[in-house]
């Protein structure tokens, strides 16, 4: 096992090298250098000597090659600039960030398979009742509503009009005062919206996904057998085929990401969250360069060691995946 | 008998000019019925704009321009359409066996699926209307009057969706904000395709090294997250409708390209390639021939997924201000002005958000309704 | 009669109609006593299987008839006495071994639950019975396959496994379900000869179904013949062979190359297809491909009558005695 981590980790690097180099270039297309887009608004007024000595504290005055491998070498570093807006290294901004994202994103996972693995069970068990009809067009549906709208409106309804939950922020003003549970009680009190939003959308299909896996394992022979051999529906289900359907979602939560992510930047947003993505969004509207290209890269980077995590899982899980990562059958 | 028919025959062609009026005399009633309602919203849509249609012709504004052809052209066609399925009603009479081709099959079972239909005419609504938008809108959707008098005013009959902080009438600007949500979900939708499935099949033709290459910048791009990939170009480049489509479509295609790849070389490998290129016939041909039908499903379920997929999109980075901005609406925007105005005005960020809603439900019960009229299982194969 | 089935029918609910699967058959097995069921693939065969243990999977079911084991009708039994058939009085072997073993545990852990769910044993107790059956079902050093995982084995091997599971809630009768079609030829008869060595042993019945009249001929005591939903001749091997009375009968037994007889006669296929479920021709719904039937036979399907000694046939034109 610990040889295949390792293999895993090395085949890695080329596509981390990949990320930071597409990232770098993006940037570069732009028509300009990104002191100059930065500063855009504030032309003329900027003595254009000052410019020049910003450039120069930025790196900007290199030709592009050698810019590019300082990029790299720096990222590799784990050296990834100082923000244009904030004066900071950027990896402060991140390290301050994350955990805010991981709260939500880890919450909205929990969430996600609490409700959607259960109802997803519930639905495929009792195909063609009732429920599972509410349950497959309503996942269908609650998939398809986008996280910004659902968010204001669950807003308008808990937050402004019935006033139980909070509009945003990720503490109330009197926190300091609070006691330790009260704290944590606090925190979750501000997590419940930004957390449901995230996670309703990515429950849906899960419930979706968990439904037919089952379906489909239901309808396997081993389970027919099971149940020829006596045993309980219960334990033909859950002991026969829940596991066998269960192991194929790990690769879906390991695609989750990237899409928690991406809402994320958007809830983030709107609940006022000081996070990963509304970090990203701020450095998009504030032209802010050296912090959009780390917290983009931070993200893919997150999106890759995701998959690996959920590659691994799945080795350790099925015991058709060798350890050395070939496939039998 | 037979000459009594055929008498038959033409005056019946000649009421189906009318769309739909062949149909019912035939006994088609749901055709029939589908024809004329869709004929009679034309023609009422034409007379009671009958001046704005005219208008068209006289100014310079190119979509009012298509919108009052459109109109035309929609019930032209009808007419025609009409006529000709007549004629092939009448002439084959009793024979209107049931087709067993699998296009058929699948038009059937489609047909049969309620709310697939439904989302079908929902979307098809959908673009009727943004079509016609230029006729149909009851406001200026920029138009500002006395905004301290038609601020914030409340959903009513005159103003259905209520109106925004300038006073201006937002059903109108949910109908350009439409315009603009379709048109960019639909062609963003056709670059990631096109991109996709030319980069996948050159991947796949060429092989070896450039395969290789080709399938590593796939991995690479597949890494990122595309919301963040969009946020980053968006912040890259100034967004205006164009580069939002060039945006969207480009970070869209690497799915597309992967799944035509692994198609293609899996036909490749199949024995009638092998056999193809045995006796001399080039190898793509054949490849080309049976990649259609096996392809067809999964692209056509994923390109409705896809417009979905690119209208959410359009609507979260316009949401954020990143995307189309104001003054032109789209539905992500207007959404955002509500946003601010949560507390005193709702109707804001309700409506263009719930018709955004609405349309992306529509896609996706389409999307699953093709998925399932394309992909029968073959029930009795497996139990007997 | 260990089993006697009457009347049995078994119907799927599909959206282009109903599709009858199994049509009112009869039939009945001694006490250790090997009968076998034949007849092409996707005749009903398996949903006769599956109906004896009233577990048909949605949209189907069974729809009327009678299934006496051991004088108890299985049909109307209370779930809890219906499990203790499943596995406990009747066992069962599918046609495809991999299938049929559930990939995420190893062999051990799926012998063992059936020894503790049927035999009612303790942990360490179920493990060294599973061992045995291992032995005795011919798998080389059992201890070590307790730990491994079907596709580590073998076609033949995980074959293997699934007997000794089926075995293992002491069966008084075995449906053994095309149990060698997905094996390679060599593997077939050892398979056969072990499953002749348990009856043996354990004194169980063995339902063998397959499709090739071959395969069954050294092994089962009775043979029937089932066409499309219906059982349509049975005879005592020897009888059938030497005497196939229905047209079906003899179409399937010229189709099978046989030593001795007729070198010099070139095997015989029968024209036409087995027909579509949900298109069945009416009457006798083999006329169309039968050489000896006449117009009497589109009407109604003959019924499966008593034409001699120990034996039935479905046939308005079978010659009796």
């Amino acid at each position: 096992m610990g040889w295949y981590i390792l293999k895993r980790l090395l085949q890695a690097i080329p596509l981390l090298l990949g990320i930071i180099t597409v990232t770098f270039f993006i940037v570069r297309l732009a028509p300009g250098d990104p002191m100059d887009i930065y500063l855009e608004e504030d032309r003329g007024q900027i003595d254009p000597q000052a410019i020049e000595l910003l450039r120069q504290k930025y790196g900007l005055d290199q030709p592009i090659h050698i810019q590019y491998v300082k990029w790299v070498a720096n990222v590799a570093r784990g050296d990834l600039g100082e923000s244009f807006r904030y004066r900071r290294p950027v990896s402060q901004l991140l390290a301050e960030a994350i955990p805010y994202t991981l709260q939500l994103t880890i919450l909205a996972v929990v969430l996600d398979a609490l409700i959607g693995i259960t109802l997803g069970i519930i639905s495929a068990v009792k195909q063609y009742s009732v429920l599972d009809k509410i349950v497959t067009l309503g996942s269908l549906v609650i998939y398809a509503i986008p996280g910004f709208w659902l968010a204001l409106m669950l807003v308008l309804v808990f937050s402004v009009n019935l006033g139980w939950f909070p509009t945003s922020q990720t503490r109330s003003m009197d926190y300091g005062f609070l006691s330790f549970s009260g704290k944590v009680l606090d925190r979750l009190w501000h997590l419940v919206l930004p957390v449901f939003v995230l996670g309703v959308a990515s429950a849906a299909s899960t419930a979706r996904y968990m439904r037919n896996r089952l379906l489909e394992v239901l309808n396997e022979e081993y389970v027919l057998s099971a149940r020829a051999r006596g045993f309980r529906e219960r334990v033909v289900i859950l002991n026969h085929a829940l596991r066998n359907a269960l192991i194929p979602i790990i690769t879906i939560y390991g695609m989750k990401l990237p899409f928690l992510l991406g809402g994320a930047a958007i809830i983030e947003s709107i609940f006022a969250w000081p996070g990963m993505g509304r970090l990203a969004v701020e450095a998009v509207s504030g032209r802010d360069y050296p912090l959009l290209m780390a917290t983009i890269t931070m993200g893919a980077v997150m999106t890759v060691f995701g998959n690996l995590l959920a590659d691994l899982t799945y080795v350790w899980v099925d015991p058709r995946v060798s350890y050395e990562g070939k496939k039998q059958r | 008998m037979r000459e009594r028919n055929s008498d038959n025959h033409s005056s019946v062609l000649r009421l189906s000019l009318i769309p739909g009026l062949g149909h019912l005399v035939l006994g088609e009633r749901r055709r029939g019925v589908h024809l004329l309602a869709f004929a009679m919203i034309c023609v009422l849509i034409l007379t009671s704009t009958w001046e704005r249609f005219l208008e068209a012709f006289q100014g310079s504004a190119i979509d009012h321009w298509i919108a009052s052809l459109f109109l035309v052209a929609c019930l032209l066609s009808l007419s025609t359409f009409s006529v000709r399925d007549v004629r092939r009603l009448v002439t084959l009479g009793d024979e209107r066996v049931q087709s067993k081709s699998p296009l058929r099959i699948a038009l059937r079972r489609f047909q049969a699926n309620r709310l697939a239909v439904w989302s079908l005419y929902v979307i098809g609504a959908l673009y009727f209307i943004a079509i016609l938008t230029p006729l149909l809108t009851p406001y200026d959707p920029s138009a500002i009057e006395d905004v301290l008098e038609t601020r914030y005013l409340a959903p009513s009959t005159a103003h259905l969706f209520g109106t925004d902080e300038f006073g201006r009438d937002l059903f109108s600007r949910a109908m350009y904000g439409a315009r603009v949500s379709l048109s960019i979900g639909l062609l963003a939708m056709l670059i990631a395709k096109l991109v996709g499935t030319t980069y996948g099949s050159i991947a796949a033709y060429f092989g070896g090294v450039v395969d290789n290459v080709l399938m590593r910048i796939v991995d690479v791009i597949i890494a990122f997250p595309t919301f963040f990939l969009m946020l980053m170009l968006v912040g890259v480049f100034e967004a205006n409708l164009v580069v939002l489509v060039l945006i969207l479509g480009l970070t869209s295609w690497p799915g597309t390209a992967r799944f035509i790849r692994g198609e293609i070389l899996s036909l490749k490998e199949q024995e009638f390639t092998e056999s193809a290129r045995a006796i001399g016939l080039p190898a793509h041909l054949i490849i080309v021939r049976h990649l259609i039908p096996s392809a067809l499903s999964p692209v056509l379920v994923s390109a409705a997924l896809a417009v979905a997929g690119m209208i959410g999109a359009e609507a979260g980075l316009s949401f954020l201000g990143l995307g189309i901005r104001p003054p032109t609406p789209s539905w992500g925007n207007m959404v955002s002005a509500g946003s601010d105005a949560l507390l005193v005005a709702w109707w804001v960020a309700f409506f263009p958000g719930a018709l955004l809603t609405i349309t992306l439900i529509a896609f996706s019960l389409f999307a699953d309704g093709i998925r399932d009229a394309l992909d029968p299982k073959a029930l009795m194969q497996r139990f007997v | 009669m260990l089993l006697n089935v009457q009347d049995l029918a078994s119907y799927f609910f599909l959206d282009e109609g109903e599709l009858k699967a199994v049509d009112g058959v009869s039939f009945h097995v001694d006490v250790k006593e090997t009968v076998a069921l034949v007849g092409e693939s996707g005749c009903g065969k398996t949903i006769v299987a599956l109906s004896l243990i009233n577990l048909i999977p949605p949209p189907g079911r069974v729809v009327r008839g009678r299934i006496l084991f051991d004088g108890r009708d299985l049909l109307r039994m209370e779930s809890d006495e219906l499990r203790q058939v499943r596995g406990g009085g009747i066992g069962m072997i599918f046609q495809e071994p991999g299938a049929a073993l559930n990939p995420i545990y190893t062999i051990g852990d799926q012998i063992t639950g059936v020894l503790r769910l049927h035999r009612s044993l303790g942990k360490h107790q179920a493990q060294k019975a599973a061992i045995e059956l291992l032995g005795e079902t011919g798998i080389p050093e059992p201890e070590k396959r307790m730990n491994a995982y079907p596709f580590e084995l073998s076609g033949g091997m995980q074959q293997r496994v699934l007997i000794a599971i089926a075995i293992s809630g002491r069966p008084k009768l075995l449906i053994a379900d095309e149990p060698t079609t997905a094996l390679d030829v060599t593997v077939q008869a050892d398979i056969l000869d072990l499953l002749a060595y348990l009856q043996e042993q354990y004194g169980m019945a063995i339902l063998l179904i397959s499709h090739d009249i071959g395969v069954v001929a050294d092994v089962a005591e009775r043979i029937m013949v089932m066409y499309p939903g219906k059982i349509v001749e049975i005879a005592d091997t020897e009888d059938l062979f030497r005497d196939p009375r229905h047209p079906y009968t003899k179409a399937l037994l010229s189709s099978v190359p046989r030593l001795g007889v007729g070198h010099n006669e070139p095997l015989k296929g029968i024209p036409g297809a087995v027909p579509d479920f949900l298109d069945l021709p009416s009457g006798c719904t083999f006329h169309p491909r039968c050489t000896i039937g006449d117009s009497s036979c589109t009407s109604e399907f003959p019924p499966l009558v008593d034409i001699g000694y120990r034996r039935k046939c479905a046939c308005y034109k079978a010659e009796t005695g």
